[in-house]
């Protein structure tokens, strides 16, 4: 379990510090990976296999979130020939 | 013995190896970690009884999802580091304070709390022949509805992606 915090935390380090777009969905990634750490464990201590189908959803999800994710990271980088996550204020009000 | 033994080693592994994807400056040598990192956490999921999600873990994950990222850090030139526009310091002691906190405070709750014994849930009523079997057994009578759902958001994602990614519609 405190394997599965330290990792989700170096993750939100990463969204939070980074500003490079591809290295914030990679936290993201990473984050992903904690809680399904987190799922297995507990799977694996209540010796019931429920939480190891949460985490086959919980990767499917996040091969669609990546996805989905880098297509946005292609389509920005063709209009603005950055990839800096400050440069990301065209819907700024 | 053994078991703690390893489960220390690849925890270390784990751990080092994320910290080496958010350090470093260079985004392809990013990719390369985490997918180190991806094939420890598939250890520890065999370590902890779950093979087939480790199967799962190292196809999708260090297969699939990391040859994505390698594609778009290719096809995206980055010449100006984005780190180099502006000063984030800033947002960096904020950003580390933070997640220390929080990972104090969750320590805190585990250590307190978490060490009473578990109790033990009685023994599923299915057959056990084997991790994968299982999951599967799940996946298919209880879990089918959310199943059938999870390909749709796949479709659909699939679709989307595409969409983003073609020069003009």
């Amino acid at each position: 379990m405190l394997l599965s915090a330290a990792l989700f935390m170096i993750g939100v380090v990463g969204v939070l510090v980074r500003r490079n777009m591809i290295i914030i969905f990679m936290s993201i990634e990473l984050i992903l990976n904690a809680v399904n750490i987190n799922l297995v464990a507990f799977s694996s201590q209540l010796q019931h296999t429920v939480g190891q189908v949460f985490a086959v959803f919980v990767v499917a999800v996040a091969a669609a979130e990546a996805a989905v994710g880098l297509g946005i990271i292609l389509a920005f980088y063709r209009n603005r020939e950055t990839v800096n996550i400050d440069e990301m204020n065209l819907m700024r009000w | 013995m053994g078991e703690a033994i390893a489960f220390y080693t690849i925890a270390a592994f784990v751990l080092g190896f994320a910290v080496l994807v958010v350090s470093t400056k260079d985004t392809v040598h990013s990719v390369l970690f985490l997918v180190l990192d991806f094939l420890f956490v598939a250890a520890l999921y065999v370590l902890l009884g779950a093979e087939f999600l480790a199967a799962i873990q190292v196809l999708v994950y260090a297969g699939g999802i990391v040859v994505l990222y390698l594609f778009v850090v290719m096809l995206v030139n980055l010449k100006g580091l984005p780190e180099e526009h502006r000063d984030p310091h800033r947002r960096t002691k904020l950003g580390l304070g933070l997640a220390a906190a929080v990972l104090v405070e969750l320590g805190a709750i585990f250590a307190s709390g978490y060490a009473r014994p578990v109790p033990q849930v009685a023994e599923a009523a299915i057959p056990v022949v084997g991790n994968t079997e299982e999951v599967g057994w799940l996946l298919y009578t209880n879990y089918l509805i959310p199943f059938e759902i999870v390909s749709m958001l796949l479709l659909v994602a699939m679709i989307g992606a595409i969409v983003l990614a073609k020069r003009e519609l």
